[in-house]
């Protein structure tokens, strides 16, 4: 493999500030994104994701300002996802200093959107979130619903499929989280993430319950993802980022060790 | 000396700004970064920077749109020698053609199409996503004291398509992704990043210091 797999940290952003809480040594704000993004530049991330949980169009301003104080500070790779409805939110968030926008329940409602954005500002900065819960029972074969509103409102739409159109229509990167789960530390749906990293071309990003060190090998080995995504195994300071890179090495997984003591 | 990064309604213009004034900074120059739509800013610079995040047509017209900004351009790198650094679709408009969702005319200042990268591998997932270590052909400036290779530094990449058909000599270094992905390019006082420096941690600001100090 000539790629190396990415290990993403996840920052949900309300207000200007990270909740979930972020604990990290000789930090001095621990709620402060920009200085937590800083901790993750100097670990090693291969890219940091801000999640902004923000309602109001105030405050969004205030996501604009993390992100160009994050850009100031840290030269790695920046996704922002978030309440981004319109090409417009894409250019700003551009211009802020992100690379890469994530668009969630507006490419649910509007598939077109997707295309829209990936016509204007290319397939590569378009990453279409997917919140996926499973709706077979047992005996059925396994079938993946999308959700939205944080996995309380059902669509009826199936995730396969909707991965699909959306990547046909221009998506140039899957973030999938399994909302069965997320926060339960028991690892990624590992056949939810198979399912559509095998059915798109484009790289799938897998979220949601990572809490071994393990669960990053097998989100790769056996999901089939290109990137892990994880927020509180790396906040509470549970892992390093460095401590998960040397376990996916030992793996066989190919990863950047750039300025990580090996 | 005076930087100027093109403006022309693409790219992570703040970014691309911090990086070159805290390298300039780093490496002691009095090097004001310019974010500029003014031909006139760009004529008179002492280092143009084309940056670039989106589909090549639509940056294209972008770039054409702001008037008289490509005869500025044209008239301070290929006129005078002006150090020029395209990064990402910066350095594609560098090409003859751009062949993304349809086809359409660059800079023609180096010859070759912008193809979608086809890997030998059908598992490999275009984009191209994420870091990549740089296989060199030869000594330029701006990769001193940078570590490349298998073992080198890894600079990070966000495409899908990337030069092809161009002259050998062009080629500066390629990254391996199921094929040879052209990584960087260089040509007369013109350098061409695929990957994002300012977006590549190390070997990113190294690379922009070292633009920054070239006196080709």
């Amino acid at each position: 493999m000539t790629f190396k797999i990415r290990i993403i940290p996840c920052l949900d952003v309300k207000d200007g500030r990270v909740v979930k809480g972020v604990q990290f040594v000789d930090l001095i704000d621990a709620g402060d994104p920009v200085e937590a993004a800083k901790a993750y530049d100097a670990a090693g991330a291969d890219e940091l994701t801000f999640l902004d949980i923000t309602a109001s169009s105030d405050d969004r301003r205030t996501m604009f300002d993390v992100v160009t104080r994050t850009a100031e500070a840290c030269f790695m790779p920046l996704t922002v996802g978030g309440g981004v409805r319109t090409v417009e939110d894409i250019r700003a968030l551009l211009q802020s200093g992100a690379d890469k926008v994530s668009i969630n329940t507006a490419a649910v409602n509007d598939r077109a959107f997707v295309g829209r954005a990936a016509d204007k500002f290319g397939d590569q900065c378009i990453v279409v979130a997917i919140d996926a819960k499973k709706v077979s029972g047992e005996g059925e074969a396994d079938r993946w619903e999308i959700f939205t509103h944080g996995g309380r409102k059902p669509t009826g739409i199936d995730a396969v499929a909707y991965a699909r159109e959306v990547v046909a229509l221009g998506a140039g990167e899957i973030l999938l989280t399994s909302m069965d789960r997320d926060g339960t530390k028991s690892g990624f749906d590992l056949k939810l993430t198979r399912a559509i990293a095998d059915s798109v071309p484009v790289p799938v990003i897998a979220s949601g319950g990572v809490g071994t060190l393990d669960h990053f090998v097998e989100g790769v080995r056996d999901g089939g993802a290109t990137g892990v995504l994880a927020a509180s195994v790396f906040h509470f300071g549970t892992f390093t980022i460095g401590e998960v890179k040397r376990h996916m090495q030992t793996a066989g997984l190919p990863v950047r060790m750039d300025g990580i003591a090996v | 000396m005076s930087v100027a990064i093109v403006d022309y309604g693409s790219g992570n213009l703040h970014s691309a700004q911090k990086a070159f004034e805290r390298m300039a900074r780093e490496r002691g120059l009095n090097a004001p970064v310019l974010v500029t739509a003014d031909p006139d800013v760009v004529r008179k610079a002492d280092r143009i920077v084309l940056p670039g995040v989106g589909a090549f047509a639509d940056c294209k017209r972008g770039l054409v749109g702001v008037p008289g900004m490509v005869e500025a351009m044209t008239e301070a790198v290929r006129g005078r020698g002006r150090p020029f650094l395209g990064i990402c679709v910066g350095m594609q408009l560098m090409a003859g053609r751009g062949l993304e969702k349809e086809t359409s005319a660059g800079l023609g200042w180096v010859p070759g199409d912008i193809d979608l990268i086809r890997p030998a591998d059908p598992a490999l997932k275009i984009p191209h996503m994420g870091w990549n270590t740089l296989d060199v052909t030869r000594d330029h400036p701006v990769l001193a004291g940078i570590p490349t290779g298998p073992k080198g530094l890894h600079a990070y990449f966000v495409h899908s398509y990337h030069l092809t058909a161009t002259a050998a000599d062009v080629v500066l270094a390629e990254a391996a992704y199921g094929t040879r992905v052209t990584a960087m390019i260089a040509r007369d006082t013109m350098v061409g990043t695929q990957f994002h420096p300012e977006k590549s941690q190390t070997i990113g600001l190294s690379l922009i210091g070292n633009f920054l100090e070239w006196r080709p």
